[in-house]
């Protein structure tokens, strides 16, 4: 137990890694998911076709083997590029890969989530918007976006609390998340067991905060519904 | 690519299909047995044991498969009680440190999953059940179960997709399940990613299969639910 206090420091850095990566593949991911969204209603065929063909992939195949791939192939890519231009080996590290992956992979998720909460909203909302001499700019802010994101929290939260435990595969491809350091130390100490307990703890801590917050848009975007409380 | 050397190695694929399969369906099947009754406690309200259920689903939804694995496999081996225990002899063992972490988290989710169908059992079914005089246990195993768990069909699929895929972290703890194959593979033959692309489609097709299983079954349960 004395290590967890020695180590306490290493497993915060570990904590701020974990955060740091699911906030930025969280963001890549809701612009993924945005374009998806928009993608799937374009009026010409290709554009919807690719918008499919990406969600059915990723969502086909595990993270895991979808991080590994992108790792070596960024590697490979990066090779390409330095020999090209006569540069020494550059590494390509596990956080960048592993953010853009996860990002990647769960902007799939995220577009059908958009994709739902747009098609909840009832057209005449935005027509009515129109009629009263609002300019798309305005009815989208003011009118329909505000319905929207009331729409997509629910699904839109469900896909960040995956996302984040998520990001414990990464510590596989040699990063020291929460996962990754909980693990070096237990190994170097022989004290697995309190080390991925602390891992344990820290993400129940992720999900429990992520909850507070969620509930409070929640409450905020539910303003001016009846049946909401 | 080497494509001809994949020919050559199907039976190490083949095995990796069968161990992931194998470790999907026992989680699942186990995941279930434990569900079940936390659900319909859970879902009763029942003193003590529903708040200890509803712990450790929140513990295990709240935390990454991978952490859960570790903790059997890294984690408990440090106690010498338990290295001293039975338990000992299966838990030096990295299929059962992995069947014993994804059945209990597949349960968790599936309480979840389950408890939700019954909580929306429509109230007449129930008000009906106890006016043609049936016990409390009798609306349960007659009505409430075979109703909520034929809606709970939907989303049972999406857990199974999920345990199929999050079961690749087997691979880590030196099983070889479809990953674990591709990375023997990989690294037999200095590849670097024939093997993890075999690996992708072959995940591909288990969730088409799954997904298409499940369509089936929802089609053929949930028949009386569709609009006419």
């Amino acid at each position: 137990m004395d290590q967890l206090i020695a180590y306490f420091p290493l497993l915060m850095r570990g904590f701020g890694i974990t955060v740091a990566m699911a906030l930025l593949a969280f963001a890549l991911a809701c612009v993924m998911g945005g374009f998806g969204a928009w993608g799937q209603t374009s009026k010409w065929r290709a554009v919807r076709w690719l918008v499919m063909g990406y969600t059915t992939v990723v969502r086909g195949v595990p993270d895991l083997v979808l991080i590994l791939i992108f790792y070596f192939k960024m590697q490979a890519l990066m090779n390409v590029i330095t020999r090209g231009i006569g540069l020494e080996r550059v590494d390509v590290s596990p956080f960048i890969s592993g953010t853009i992956t996860i990002g990647l992979i769960y902007g799939a998720y995220l577009t059908e989530t958009f994709r739902g909460a747009t098609m909840a909203v009832d057209r005449g909302q935005g027509e009515a918007a129109t009629a009263l001499g609002l300019k798309p700019f305005q009815t989208l802010k003011m009118v329909t976006m505000p319905q929207i994101i009331r729409q997509a929290l629910p699904g839109t939260m469900n896909v960040w609390m995956v996302l984040t435990k998520s990001t414990a595969v990464v510590s596989i491809i040699g990063l020291s998340d929460l996962v990754g350091v909980a693990v070096d130390a237990g190994r170097s100490t022989r004290e697995f067991f309190w080390f991925l307990m602390a891992a344990f703890l820290g993400y129940l801590l992720i999900t429990w905060v992520s909850q507070q917050i969620f509930n409070r848009l929640e409450q905020r975007f539910d303003r001016g519904f009846a049946d909401a409380r | 690519m080497r494509y001809d050397l994949l020919l050559d190695r199907w039976p190490l694929f083949a095995e990796g299909v069968w161990m992931t399969v194998q470790l999907t369906a026992l989680a699942v099947a186990v995941g279930f047995c434990i569900a079940l009754p936390c659900a319909i406690l859970r879902s009763r309200n029942t003193p003590i044991a529903s708040q200890l259920i509803s712990g450790y689903v929140y513990a295990i939804r709240g935390t990454p498969l991978l952490v859960q694995l570790y903790i059997f496999y890294y984690g408990l081996s440090q106690f010498d009680f338990v290295r001293d225990s039975f338990a000992w002899s299966y838990l030096r063992n990295p299929w059962w440190c992995a069947v014993i972490a994804f059945s209990l988290n597949s349960g968790a989710y599936a309480t979840e999953i389950i408890r939700g169908a019954i909580t929306r059992t429509p109230k007449g079914q129930v008000e009906a059940a106890r006016a043609l005089g049936l016990r409390t246990w009798q609306v349960y195993a007659l009505i409430v179960i075979p109703s909520a768990l034929r809606r709970a069909i939907p989303q049972y699929g999406n857990e199974v997709v999920f345990m199929l895929h999050g079961s690749a972290i087997v691979s880590v703890i030196t099983i070889t399940d479809i990953l674990g194959a591709a990375r023997e593979f990989n690294g037999r033959y200095y590849v670097s990613d024939e093997g993890f692309y075999t690996a992708a489609i072959l995940y591909a097709l288990l969730t088409l299969m799954i997904v298409l299983i499940f369509r089936k079954v929802e089609f053929r349960f949930l028949k009386h639910l569709k609009m006419r």
